[in-house]
């Protein structure tokens, strides 16, 4: 059996061949495809490049028996979530949508209001996750909230998951007013216990059913029987597939996976994070087992000023001279997305410092904060989130990381940082690396071959500095 | 008849869970939808659960003296939040040491607690009052 991945992406569409018989990767191909251009003139380029009839390569014969895909074209799916408390069920809507692949461009909570209707139409999102209130619980803010979405003249899906006892009221509305909705559980049935996947299947599902068709994949989509998924959802299949293991083969254990990539950046845990402190109480919601968070503003080039604005170490009178020459290298990789450094040049130095400061961000709004209570009975702490201090390992994926000639100086912005001592960071983790680039393909591969996906990820993913 | 819904935790940063737990099955037992947020509990946090859950009553505990700190400006955030007319229940022992009880409560309620029980007070005694101002009986 041979199988063939691929992974459309924004910038590159990746291939991967797999031989099923001899248990290996036969070999990875990409190629660069534009937003405007033709999905199948991407996948073609790819293909040629894979089986090019060269006497040393090995897919130079290539055929497959099946072919899976994923996609993060034109930047994924683009959803805004509505609750109603920000850290309750606004903060579960989000949860939800980012784990099931989607980019989050923005969260509401209560009652939206006329300038956020019309930020909701300026967005223009492919899906709006509709949540509020626990079963029994509020309901005029969510009916309050599905009457404004359908003034929204925007053609998207609406995906209610929010109190149960709003949802006839709810589906009335969208049907008078003859817009997509469709509904689902609670993401919070009762107050603090989440229920996120009913809400990220149906994202999915829509996914499959809308986006394909938007994006052309739809051409992609005829050569498989088997569905096109986010390719967030990939990877987060295959961070879980590595961190658990199967039956007969052990995984990592916990695990945190860092994504950073040109427009933004994935941060995966698959912990329960539990407090590794004593005498800590939890507080806020429940945290799921596999979360994925997306930043964004942090990327490499396209949202490489906003990394910039937000280094601490602007303001201090001592950086001011580096300050300025990283600030030269962000103008001139914003300008020019395709500008690289050259080895072993101060520029390299830079860009590795930017990539630390960047994961530091995003790991930091991944991970829980800790906060000192003192009580007449001494000191107790309180977690909010996931205490990662313990991980073991730190896996970086993706092309940025891959293509750095020093991904560990780039994945150390994940350690804990005495200067945050609140922020729950893993503090004495070993770095790994997605080195050949395949956990997106192997997140596909799971869906019909786990053992083997699980051996290609244990064997490929090699441990670094 | 749907079943009402009453927020209840241990204020402030008290740490003592037992009664807390007692209380959530006395009103579990008397038909009442509990949403119980343990100890350690923030006024922010009874506040956000009253409103995901649209609770009819919360009902504060404090145990370990500091009830008086822990309490001030509860129901300015309710009325914040559109909680308007909020029932507030508080008991437990509320300040340090043995205090004219009667100006204790006099504090609470002008605090904009609704109801303020003396220590030892047995839960059952408010549950009739929580009965009786939601109209159960
Ligand atoms: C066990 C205990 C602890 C344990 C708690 C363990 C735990 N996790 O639960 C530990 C050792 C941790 C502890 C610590 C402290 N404790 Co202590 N503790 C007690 C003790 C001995 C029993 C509490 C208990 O569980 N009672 C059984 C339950 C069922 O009763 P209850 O909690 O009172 O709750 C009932 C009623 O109060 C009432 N009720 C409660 N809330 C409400 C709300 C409403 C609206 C109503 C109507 C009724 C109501 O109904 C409940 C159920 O029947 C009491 C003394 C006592 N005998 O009460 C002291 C006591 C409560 N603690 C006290 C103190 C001072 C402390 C400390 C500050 C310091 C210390 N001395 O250790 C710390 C505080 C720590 C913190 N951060 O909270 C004082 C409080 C003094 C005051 N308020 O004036 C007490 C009264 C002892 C005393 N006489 O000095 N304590």
């Amino acid at each position: 059996m041979k199988f063939l991945t691929v992974d459309v992406g924004s910038t590159y569409t990746k291939l991967t061949a797999i031989d099923a018989t001899t248990r290996e990767i036969l070999g990875t191909a990409q190629a660069f495809t534009t937003i405007e251009s033709d999905v199948m003139q991407g996948f073609e380029r790819a293909w040629q490049e894979l089986t090019e009839a060269r006497p040393d390569n090995p897919c130079a014969n290539f055929g497959y028996d099946q072919m899976l895909v994923c996609s993060s074209a034109a930047g994924g799916l683009k959803m805004v979530a509505l609750g109603l408390v920000p850290d309750l069920t606004a903060k579960a809507a989000r949860t939800a949508a980012s784990n099931a692949g989607a980019k989050v461009v923005k969260t509401y909570a209560y009652e939206i209001s006329g300038s956020e209707q019309q930020e909701i139409f300026d967005i223009n999102p492919d899906l709006v996750l509709l949540c509020g209130g626990t079963d029994g619980g509020n309901r005029e803010v969510i009916v309050a909230n599905a009457r404004r979405l359908v003034a929204i003249d925007r053609p998207f899906t609406t995906i209610v998951a929010g109190n149960k006892s709003a949802t006839d009221e709810i589906r009335a509305i969208f049907e008078e007013a003859h817009k997509d909705v469709v509904i689902t559980e609670n993401v919070m049935p009762q107050f603090n216990k989440l229920n996120i996947e009913p809400a990220r299947d149906a994202i999915r599902q829509l996914f499959i059913a809308r986006i394909i068709e938007a994006k052309g994949l739809n051409r992609l989509q005829a050569m498989t029987p088997h569905k096109i998924i986010p390719t967030p959802l990939a990877v987060l299949q295959a961070c879980e597939l590595l961190s658990r293991g199967t039956a007969t083969q052990q995984g990592y254990g916990d695990l945190l996976a860092i994504d950073i990539g040109g427009a933004t950046t994935d941060v995966y845990s698959m912990a329960a994070g539990t407090p590794t402190v004593d005498n800590t109480m939890l507080k806020g919601l429940p945290e799921p087992w596999a979360k994925r968070t997306v930043e964004g503003d942090l990327g490499m080039r396209y949202s490489l000023t906003h990394v910039f604005e937000q280094l601490p170490e602007r303001g201090f009178p001592q950086y001011e001279e580096q300050m300025k020459r990283v600030g030269e290298w962000v103008e001139r990789c914003s300008s020019q997305p395709d500008t690289l450094a050259q080895p072993d040049s101060e520029e390299e130095k830079i860009e590795e410092f930017l990539g630390r400061s960047a994961v530091a961000l995003a790991v930091e709004r991944h991970c829980g904060r800790i906060a000192d209570v003192y009580t007449p009975l001494g000191l107790m702490h309180t977690l909010e989130g996931k205490d990662l201090m313990d991980i073991p390992a730190v896996v970086g994926i993706g092309g940025v990381l891959r293509n750095s000639r020093h991904p560990e100086e780039i994945l150390k912005g994940s350690l804990y940082n005495v200067m945050q001592p609140e922020s729950t960071r893993p503090r004495n983790p070993k770095f790994y690396l997605d080195s050949r680039y395949i956990f997106a393909a192997m997140g596909l591969l799971r869906m019909v071959d786990e053992e083997l996906a699980c051996e290609l990820l244990l064997r490929e993913t090699k441990k670094i500095g | 008849m749907e079943k009402k819904t009453v927020v209840i935790g241990v204020i402030g940063a008290d740490a003592h869970a037992v009664g807390n737990k007692i209380i959530d099955l006395t009103l579990c037992n008397h038909g009442f939808n509990v949403v119980n947020l343990g100890v350690m509990v923030s006024q922010e946090e009874f506040i956000d659960a009253a409103v995901e859950t649209s609770a009819d009553a919360i009902l504060v505990s404090s145990l370990y003296g500091h009830g008086e700190i822990d309490c001030m400006g509860l129901r300015q955030k309710c009325d914040e939040a559109g909680l308007k007319n909020m029932p507030l229940f508080v008991g437990g022992n509320l300040v340090v040491g043995k205090q004219n009880f009667e100006d204790v409560k006099e504090r609470f309620l002008s605090m904009g607690f609704d109801y303020v029980y003396a220590p030892s007070t047995p839960i059952e005694e408010t549950i009739g009052d929580l009965k009786k101002h939601l109209g159960l009986e």
